[in-house]
């Protein structure tokens, strides 16, 4: 048992603390305020390399470990989640989606400008009837010999009109049920491709949220990831290592506001004495402290097991869930400490509250994540 | 043309001071260690100068004097884009033995430019740039807050009371740079941190330098004390108060 970090990971760490600081948190208020996509930011985190950390550098990606990404999410979400959020997708669930399960010339091809940021990717997969129950895929992707023929709306999608490259889920056998289901590599040009209109979000309101209309898209047959009917498959597996990015990114907003409210009531005064002296304020410290330092270790336990190549399933969804809960608990006990002040922008802690609840509804609701978690306790 | 750059490892900025020993030595316990920020800018100058100048820079070195626990330190400035490092084996808070150790470690090593942040932010000695200029033979500048190479020649300017001045100076050359070198540290890349450790790191055996100083003791400042409110009307009071118990008028 070691719970030392490697010299690497704590720099990436520190890269990342200092990235978040000094650039993000400048303007992050204004563009949550006015919904504008963190163009210049995102381009940076591609320069960084935040933007393809997992992957191997033979396709231009970093090469970390998953325990990295845990420590870079973190420090990245403490300020803003909705930059975060696009780091996530584009890491954990498109390029390691490609890395893990598609062939040789799909990587080529998609996963070089994807792992150096030049282009970011998004994952379609809920749909306006399909979100938790992910089985009933109304998108059809129909076998036309030599092509598919992609029809169907996809619903709150991340990042849907600044990313250029899809991972589109879509039913191609229904008579099969979820294992007729296929995921394909869909280039956002494509004709018959629209958005729906941006998602008025109540957090992360500078990543962009569309819905995705496909009319007889044509997708040529290599664009199809692994064997047919895998989609589903797919689908699920890549979660499972999405929730450890999500489950970073609810970390930082609970880490974040519980160091905002220890900066707060060291300073703020109230009745001749800084706030923290008050028990009732120091109480909600040390139970935020003990949620968030949880919540950290079922992250990076996650992590690690992915790392190590043992199953990481359970852990994912544990880690998603707890941290996911844990966030909305301490984000609104952070408003709560900070009173008034917690409750104007400024402050910023009222944004982390808004965004804390976002992690427990996206890739996988709490409840998902219980039926997960109870499902692999009763398997056996 | 190859630039070096020496580097201090001191503790983070927002370390809380403390003292061991009788007052005699600093606590280094929980201490965490960063590139002293004016070397940090220095480094960031002269990556850009290289980045630049069309492969007429050919490589950014970085010197240290520390035992092997400043390495990642070292490591931190290989990550941001340094392309090798030098660290003599030596413990030293004597800015003459520092200095000594860095000019005996160099000189045979042709560089054309040393850059020395112009203090250090934990002892702020203010000492070790000027002295390794000395200890070579060349020509210095202090206070530098911009520095270019233009044919051939390096063109730096300095802050002076009331305005700055700008001089040329033949290579090799020392300068002693302060805020304003580079607007912002650069923050390594996660391809960086891979390379670091990849990247030479050559530990040299420090020459032998007579100890000239010691440090007896250490002595905090004063704690800071409570802010006095007085009311806006009262200006009378304030003057009095700013006279008799701040003394400063």
């Amino acid at each position: 048992m070691n719970f030392d970090f490697t010299e690497e990971q704590l720099m990436i760490r520190d890269a990342a603390r200092d990235f978040a600081q000094r650039e993000l948190l400048q303007d992050v208020i204004e563009r949550d305020n006015n919904a504008i996509f963190p163009t210049k930011h995102v381009k940076t985190m591609a320069e960084l390399g935040f933007l393809g950390m997992m992957v191997d550098p033979k396709y231009g990606g970093a090469g970390m470990d998953s325990i990295s990404y845990v420590l870079a999410m973190e420090e990245i979400s403490k300020a803003d989640a909705s930059a975060a959020v696009i780091m996530s997708v584009n890491n954990s669930l498109v390029c390691y989606g490609i890395s893990k399960y598609c062939n040789d010339a799909q990587k080529e091809k998609y996963l070089a400008p994807l792992a150096t940021g030049e282009k970011i990717g998004a994952f379609l997969l809920s749909e306006p009837e399909a979100g938790s129950d992910a089985t009933h895929q109304h998108t059809t992707a129909e076998d036309k010999g030599d092509y598919y023929l992609v029809n169907g709306t996809k619903n709150w999608i991340t990042s849907a009109n600044s990313a250029s490259i899809y991972i589109v889920i879509a039913q191609t056998h229904p008579d099969k049920k979820h294992r007729g289901i296929n995921a394909f590599l869909i280039e956002k040009d494509t004709p018959g491709i629209s958005l729906g209109q941006h998602e008025d979000k109540m957090g992360m309101r500078s990543s962009d949220t569309h819905s995705v209309m496909f009319t007889d898209v044509k997708i040529p047959k290599e664009n199809r990831i692994g064997e047919d009917g895998f989609g589903f498959k797919f689908a699920m597996k890549v979660l499972e290592a999405g929730r450890i990015g999500i489950a970073a990114q609810a970390l930082g907003l609970a880490s974040g506001a519980m160091e905002r409210s220890i900066q707060y009531s060291k300073e703020r005064k109230a009745f001749g004495t800084e706030i923290a002296n008050h028990q009732s304020i120091a109480f909600k410290l040390a139970d935020m402290a003990v949620k968030v330092e949880n919540a950290r270790n079922l992250c990076l336990k996650a992590a690690w097991l992915k790392d190590n190549g043992k199953p990481f399933a359970l852990a994912s969804s544990m880690a998603k869930q707890y941290a996911a809960d844990i966030a909305m608990e301490v984000t609104t006990e952070a408003v709560q400490i900070h009173g008034g002040y917690g409750y104007v922008k400024e402050y910023h802690v009222e944004r982390l509250m808004r965004e804390a609840k976002l992690t427990q509804i996206y890739e996988g609701t709490s409840e998902i994540q219980k039926i997960v978690i109870s499902r692999t306790l009763l398997r056996d | 043309m190859k630039i070096l750059i020496c580097i201090s490892n001191v503790p983070d900025t927002t370390t809380k001071i403390r003292f061991v020993d009788d007052n005699t030595k600093f606590d280094i316990n929980g201490v965490q260690w960063i590139i002293n920020p004016w070397d940090e800018l220095a480094l960031t100058r002269a990556l850009q100068l290289k980045e630049s100048s069309g492969g007429a820079v050919e490589k950014v070195s970085v010197i240290t004097v520390g035992p092997k626990s400043v390495e990642p330190t070292i490591r931190k400035a290989l990550a941001i884009g340094a392309d090798d490092a030098i660290r003599v084996d030596a413990e030293s808070e004597d800015a003459y033995e520092v200095a000594n150790l860095i000019a005996d470690a160099v000189k045979d090593e042709g560089y054309d430019i040393i850059i020395a942040g112009i203090e250090s932010s934990d002892y702020n000695g203010s000492a070790v740039g000027g002295m390794v200029a000395e200890f070579l033979g060349l020509p210095s500048v202090s206070a530098v807050s911009s520095l270019d190479i233009e044919n051939g020649e390096v063109v730096v300017k300095r802050e002076i009371d009331g305005g700055s001045e700008v001089m040329t100076s033949q290579l090799p050359f020392v300068a002693i740079v302060q805020k304003g070198i580079a607007l912002e540290p650069r923050i390594p890349s996660m391809r960086g941190i891979m390379m670091a450790r990849k990247k030479p790191l050559n530990v040299i055996e420090p020459a032998e330098v007579p100890l000239m100083t010691e440090y007896v003791s250490y002595e905090l400042p004063p704690a800071k004390a409570a802010c006095k409110m007085i009311d806006p009307e009262n200006v009378k009071e304030l003057v009095n108060l700013l006279h008799t118990e701040a003394k400063v008028i």
